[in-house]
This record gives C-alpha cells, structure tokens and sequence, in this order.
C-alpha cells in the first residue's frame, strides 16, 4: 500500500513537471512579444527593446524556464506586467478567498449531496425520491449565472437581507465574512450538491443490481442498511472520484459565480491575467490549478484503495 | 411426512409484458424434504425459487395464487414481515458464491449479519456458531478464516461459505439455486456431499433447483420437472429417474444419458489408423507477466504438446486454472508463448495472430464458450458472417449471399436467419452462429473452447451432434477444450488431461476415459455425476482415496502462500 502510494505520488510529481513544461510553452508560442504588450501599442522600437533585455527575454527559453520553475518551486512566480508586484504576494490573497468559498462550499455540499443520494437510492420510486431526482437534474442543468442572479434578485435585491457582491475587506469579522460568502456559498452548494447527489445515486444505482445485493435481500436485510452499509461500501472508490473532481471545479471554475458576486477568487484573477496578457499571473494561475486537480485526484485514488480489501492483500492474516 | 413448510397455490408470475414466466404452479415441501426442481434455463424454476422466499425480480408481477412459508403469505406480506423470515425460517444459498458475497465485507460478518439484525443470536453467540459451522463444512482454520474478504479464499470455499451462511439461523427451509453449477466437477461432489450432510444432520427441508438431473438425483426424496413456466411432472425420485411419465423427463434422461460415460460403452470404436497431421503444438510455456529465464512470472502451462489429425476430434480436459483456455489462446496466435512452438502442418506459426499470415490466420479458428459477448448485439448475422466472408475470401454480393445461406444450412440454421439480431435468437442458436462465423473462415483447424458449457443439457447434445458432423463432413482438425467429461466422452476421438498446466495423460479416449492410468484422471472420471443412487457417495470415497497422492492437502490459514486449491 505504501510502495504504491509512494508510486503514484512520484507520478503527480512528473506530471507536474510535464504540466510545467506544457505551460511554459504554451505562454511562449502566444503571438505578440510581452514586452511589446507590456508597453502598449505606441511604444518605441528601442523601449522595446530595452524592455526585453531588462526582462531577460534574449536569452535562451531553456534557460528561462528553469529559472522560472525554480523560482516557482520556491514561491517566487515573477513579477506581475500590469501591476508589477510580485505575483506571489497577488496570489496568497486570492488563493486564501478561493480556499475560503471552496472549503465552505465542500464541507456542505458533499456531505450533504451523498447522504440524498443514499436517501433517494432507499427511497426509490417513492414521492420524495422523484422530486428529488427532478430537481437535481434540473438544478444541474440550470447555468450558474442564472441561479445566482435568481439569489441576488430574491435575497439582496427584493428583501434585501443580504448584500449583492461579497467583497471581503481585511477588516471584516466573522459576522460580515460569513454575511458576504452566504450567496456565493448557496448558488455553489446548489450546482454542486444537485450533480453529486445525481451521480451518487447513479453510482448506488448501478451497485444495487449486483448479484450480492439480491443475495443481501434474501438475507432480510432491510433496504436502507442494504442502500447504506452494503452498497455505500462499494460506491467509495467511484464516488471520491465524483467529488474530487467537483472540487477540483470549486478551485478553478468557478470564475462566473465569482465575477457575478465580484469575489476576488482565482478563477476571475486568471481571466483578467489573461485579457491583460500578464503572462507570470497566467501561469502561477495555471500551475495552481493543475496541481489543485492532480493532488485531489491522487486523494481519491488512495481513498478507493483504502477501502479496497485487494489492496490490503500483503497484510497478515494474524494482523486483520 | 410431517407438516408442511413450504406451499404454493397456483401460482402465477408473469413480466410487466404480460409474458408468463410461471403459470399455475402448485407445490408443497414438507419438513425435512428435499424437493428438486429441474428444468432448462428459461423455465421458470429460478423464479420460483425466489418466490419462495417473497422476492420477484424487477419487471416481474405477481399475478395469481399464493406462496405460503411457515403460515406466511409471503407475496402479500410487507418488507419488515419478510425480512424476520428470510434467513431465519427460509435461506437462500445462490448459485454462484463469488458474485452473491460482497466483496468488500469480511465473510464471517457477512455470515452472520442476519442473525445479528434479527436479534436470533448473541454476537459472541453467531460467531462461535459460524465457526462450529465452518468447522463442520471442513474449512481451513475455522477458528480465522472469517476474517478472509471472498477473493481471499477458492471457489469450492465460497460455495462452502455461503452453505454456512444458510446454515447460520437452522432455517427451516434451504432454497438452493444451482449451488453447484459454478464448480468444478471434483469440487462439486465435496459440496455436494457436505450440502446432503448438512441438509440431513438439522432435518431441514430444501426446495433444490437444478438443470443437471444427476445431481438432483443424489439428493432429492421427490424431483419436479419443469417446462416453461409449468410443472409437467411431479414424483419421488426413483419413480421420475427410472419411469418417468412424461416425454419431456424422458427427454431429459435421454440427454443425461447421452452425455455420460456410459455412452462410451455403445460408442463405436473410431480410430483412424494415422492421420495426417493438421496441427502440433510442442513444448509450450506459457503464462503472465514477465518472462525471466524462458519462464513467466505467473506460469499457466509447463511444456504443453499436443497433436491433432485431419478428420480428428482431440479434447483437452482440465479443471479451471489447469491451462486450458491459454491453450486454446496460444494456438489461436491470442497469446504469445514464452517458448515452444505451434505448427501447422509442420510450417511454424508465429506466436502472435497480427506476424502470422492471412492465410495462417484463416486456417485456424476459435469458437468461444460465451457466443453472448463474441457477436455483436447490433451487427446482424449478415455482417458478422459477411465480414470473414470479405476478409478472408473477398466475396461480396451475390457470391457472399450464396456462402452465408450455405454457411447457416451447414450448422442447421433457415437462411432467413441472416436478417436476425444475435439477440433475437437462443443460447443455442447464437453458438450455432458462433460456430458457422469460425466456419466462414473455411478453416482447417476448429478450436471449440468450453462451446456448450453455457448450454442446457439438450442443446449442448444437439451443439456435439452438430461438430462431430462438421469433423465429418469438413474433414476438420478439431481441439475441444472442455471441462465437463461427460460431452468429451461423446465426442473425442483422443483426450489429453491437463493439469495445473501440464499433460498428466493423454491417449485415447476410450482408454482414457474407461481405464484412467494417471490418479487426477480417475479422480475426474468418478466426479462425473451419474443417475444412478449411491454415485456421490462413491464419488466422494474416491475423492477421500486420491487426496494424499493428488497432494490435495487443504490450505491453512497461517499465511498467504499455501492457499494452493485457490483459482487464479
């Protein structure tokens, strides 16, 4: 178990460093000189010039890219072109804002989506779990950007009960804090909590025809230890990987429920960095969100192993 | 005999389509009676299997009658009712142990999680229970092995594990669906022998569903034969085995016969005085994972030879595990050999399919047990023969229309079937297709691997019938791979046994069968259930004999590495 967890760390790892490579790349072969972009439009050829030898970019990308990842690896991404403060220092505000939003948003919502999708899986056919069902293809199936106008319509604009944008000021206590994040949170809950509450019960779903389900039935095994110990049992493996990659969306894609609420979160950093052209944002954004991506898709890998007797086979019998 | 356990009144089952499945189905079980169900798969017995304990499967409806158990009408009766009875006055024991044990739940908790939920037992109580059971079904260390999860442990254990499981709460009534159809034959009589034991130490009734009157034969006190969803004839045992009323029992027995070693005795002798040689396979080492000195990591078969005549039908035999099916992979170029070679009329073949040539490729032709998953289910027959027919002969239009109509008339099918779904047609009609694609390739060897074990006992009769013609009239080389001696003693002209992965005899198959020189071979030959009363108890008394020489010495729990009996 642990060679194997070591294995697949090593693998993030290279993939990592392949990503980095790719995003290097990537921010080269756009068309235009940063320099020049830096500048602007009227900018004189020896400005640019200038620029470029300050900024280094005569010489070799190879060179370039390493002194880019091993500034990276130590927390210094560059200097930004638009506001010229260091990317890092950009970063840790947004990154904290994002961690916030995505973390609440996580710790509702995913326990919250799999217990419906249990409830609905034990109560199949029944009243509740139809509505259920509806509801959560519908919600999943509703654009962000209308379940959250719809919020701020009713809750800010209407009762006024809460305010429209959640911007958080450094100042803030815990009451305004949690006052600003409470819309955002809810429309990110909603998509959320309606996809994995779906995939769950499609996931618990397909388990319940499993020969070893009907055999449980025969036993008198009452249907919601059936649904909630027999089949959840199974279900790990798949649904952490459901989860990881909702997650893994909290981080990185949530740049529309963002900007509605203009909450300074990173998805919306990396949009502007790249309407702005400020490549070192682009990507120190872009790392991040790989990374974000690649660690929790390795969590889930070793959650379903955990819960994989398989994978526990070199223990000991005297041990279990 | 005592009160009744088990009654069912008329009853009647139908799909939501309106399909009968079962049509009025009247029954009794009395306390401490085994009645047998049998039946062609299709007929309803499973059904009715499962009615017994109150479940129907989704789709199906109840329809008319009643099924009472101990007083209860369990088709009528709510889920917290059914519940304190299933496990407790009625258990199920499935067919197959590996697909019905959750496989991320130890087997001791699993085994005792009814009687924990109904509040029978103590939980200190239902493990000393278990273990007593375990004990008494002959598993290793029963005092640990619980804590094993199902992969851990063989298939014959399983089978074991889930008899325990039944046997937890001393239900009244045992619904035992097949349980031993997933084994092998030598494990089938330990199972078998231990089923009859427990069944009979605790006075426990059992409604016993099975395809293979043999079976039924050792244990049932009355058999009840089933056809489309009707019982067309119930009686006691010896009554039903040796005058049956009915033409379809007879039909039955005639198959159960015809597929026996008895039908060797008025076989006629058919040996062909040195045939050419079509294909020689020599010295084959084989198996998974890397190869370090000339042997894989996992090594399935151990210098393998085997010969097969134009006009010759050669069976392998052998267990699961012993090699049969990478055999079989081997010569069809699916599976590349460590080393040995594979010959065609003595010209060498490549290892892999995709370095022989087309013409090597056609000449030899896999016809696979599960015809199910090998034909497309939205290719219509017209394509799948079509296409070997385009492939292998660049026939087209009316040329390849010609070939497929003939193609279909040689495995007796009506050439109108080419518009057909795989589908739309029977387990025994899709091996027909199955077998007529191979044939399509106009090959000169025909490897059949396991081609009738998915089939009921008369339609596999009718399958042998069919490739002992095409040997015939093809002059085909044809290697039968099965496990089950019974086809192989109606159809091979030579037999090579293997084991473990390597020949332990090979002759012919007369003298192999009747006259078995090696002790695995005697062992495979007294395993191969007979009609006649006292078969498993003979069985299992030779079993008992070959153990120490076959080193079947059973597996304890002390480590991982000695669990020799396991499958891989």
């Amino acid at each position: 178990m642990a060679n194997i967890i070591l294995w697949r760390l090593g693998a993030t790892l290279l993939i990592l460093l392949v990503v980095s490579l790719l995003v290097f790349w990537a921010c080269e072969i756009l068309p235009g000189d940063v320099a020049q972009v830096a500048l602007g439009q009227y900018a004189t050829p020896e400005n640019v010039r200038a620029l470029r030898l300050e900024m280094g970019l005569d010489r070799p990308a190879i060179q370039r890219y390493l002194e880019w990842l091993v500034g990276a690896l130590q927390g210094d991404w560059g200097r930004s072109l638009v506001t010229k403060t260091p990317v890092s220092s950009l970063l840790s505000e947004r990154l904290a804002n994002t961690a916030l939003l995505a973390g609440v948003t996580t710790l509702i919502a995913v326990p919250l989506a799999v217990l419906l999708g249990v409830v609905t899986t034990m109560w199949n056919g029944r009243a509740f779990d139809r509505a259920a069902t509806v509801s959560f293809l519908a919600l999943s199936a509703t654009p962000e950007f209308l379940l959250a106008t719809l919020l701020v319509l009713l809750f800010a604009v209407n009762l006024g009960w809460l305010p429209a944008v959640a911007y958080l000021s450094t100042g803030s206590d815990f009451g305004q804090t949690a006052r600003a994040l409470l819309l955002p949170t809810a429309s990110l809950v909603i998509v959320v909590t309606a996809q994995i509450a779906r995939m769950t019960r499609a996931i618990l779903g397909s388990i319940l025809s499993q020969p070893y389900i009907e055999m449980a039935v025969l036993k008198g095994i009452p249907r919601q230890r059936i649904v909630g110990y027999h089949a959840l049992r199974n279900a790990v493996g798949p649904l952490a990987n459901v989860v990881a990659l909702n997650v893994a969306y909290l981080v990185s894609g949530v740049v529309v429920v963002e900007t509605i609420f203009a909450y300074p979160g990173l998805a919306r950093l990396m949009i502007d960095s790249v309407q702005s052209r400020d490549l070192p944002v682009v990507q120190a954004c872009a790392m991040i969100f790989c990374a974000t991506y690649v660690v929790l898709i390795l969590l889930a890998d070793v959650l379903a192993r955990l819960f994989d007797p398989h994978s526990l086979a070199e223990r000991p019998t005297d041990a279990l | 005999m005592g009160t009744s356990v088990l009654t069912v009144d008329h009853l009647g089952i139908a799909t939501k389509a309106g399909h009968k499945v079962l049509d009025d189905v009247s029954l009794q079980v009395r306390r401490g009676e085994v009645l047998a169900l049998i039946g062609a798969s299709g007929s309803g017995k499973t059904t009715l299997a499962l009615a017994a304990l109150g479940h129907m499967r989704p789709g199906l409806e109840h329809v008319g009658g009643s099924v009472n158990l101990n007083g209860v009408d369990v088709l009528k009766a709510p889920h917290p009712v059914l519940n304190r009875l299933r496990g407790r006055i009625g258990a199920y024991i499935a067919q197959s142990a590996a697909a019905a044990f959750n496989p991320r739940i130890r087997l001791g908790d699993q085994v005792v999680e009814s009687a924990l939920l109904h509040h029978s037992q103590k939980s200190a109580e239902a493990r000393a229970r278990a273990r007593e059971v375990f004990r008494y079904l002959s598993l290793p260390s029963p005092d640990r092995i619980g804590s094993r999860f199902p992969y851990q442990v063989s298939g014959g254990q399983l089978q074991r594990f889930m008899i325990a499981m039944g046997m937890q709460e001393e239900p009244l009534l045992m619904v035992c669906d097949e349980p031993t159809s997933a084994l092998d034959v030598t494990t089938q009589v330990e199972v078998m022998r231990l089923l009859k034991r427990a069944i009979r130490d605790n006075n426990t009734a059992a409604l016993f569903v099975s395809h293979d009157l043999a079976v039924v034969a050792q244990i049932a006190t009355r058999i009840a034969v089933m056809r489309a969803g009707r019982i067309v004839e119930v009686g006691e045992t010896d009554q039903v085995v040796n005058a049956p009323r009915e033409e379809y029992t007879r039909e039955l027995i005639a198959a159960c016969t015809h597929l026996s070693l008895a039908s060797l005795a008025n076989r006629p002798s058919r040996l062909l005085t040195a045939p050419a040689t079509a294909l020689s396979v020599q010295s084959i080492v084989a198996g998974y994972g890397n190869v370090r000195g000339g042997k894989p990591q996992i090594t399935t078969l151990h210098g393998v030879d085997l010969e097969v005549g134009k006009g010759e039908i050669v069976a392998v035999i052998g267990e699961s595990g012993s090699g049969k099916t990478t055999l079989a992979r081997v010569i069809a170029g699916l599976h590349a050999p460590a080393s040995g070679t594979v010959a065609l009329e003595g010209e060498p073949l490549a290892g892999l399919d995709r370095e022989r040539t087309d013409g090597q490729r056609r000449r030899v032709q896999l016809a696979v047990q599960m015809a199910d998953t090998a034909l497309n289910p939205k290719h219509r027959i017209r394509r799948i023969l079509g296409r070997v027919l385009r492939f292998f002969h660049g026939l087209r239009g009316d040329a390849a229309e010609a070939r497929m109509v003939d193609l279909l008339a040689m495995v007796s099918l009506p050439a109108n079937y080419l518009e057909r779904y795989p589908t739309q047609l029977s387990g025994g009609e899709k091996q027909r297709v199955n077998l007529a694609r191979a044939l399509a390739a106009d090959p000169d060897v025909l490897i059949c691997d396991e081609i009738t074990s998915a089939l009921d006992t008369i339609v596999a009769g009718q399958i042998i019938d069919l490739v002992k013609r095409l040997r015939d009239e093809l002059g085909l080389a044809i290697i039968f791979i099965s496990h089950d001696l019974a086809t192989v003693a109606s159809i091979a002209d030579r037999v090579t046994v293997l084991r473990h992965g390597r020949v332990v005899e090979a002759g012919e198959c007369t003298r192999v069968l009747s006259a078995p020189a090696d002790p695995y071979t005697r062992l495979l030959v007294a395993s191969v259930p007979e009609l006649r009363r006292g078969w498993l108890e003979d069985a299992a008394a030779t079993r008992k004999a070959l153990e120490v020489e076959l080193e079947m010495v059973r597996p304890t729990v002390a480590g991982w590495n000695e669990q020799a009996e396991m499958m891989p």
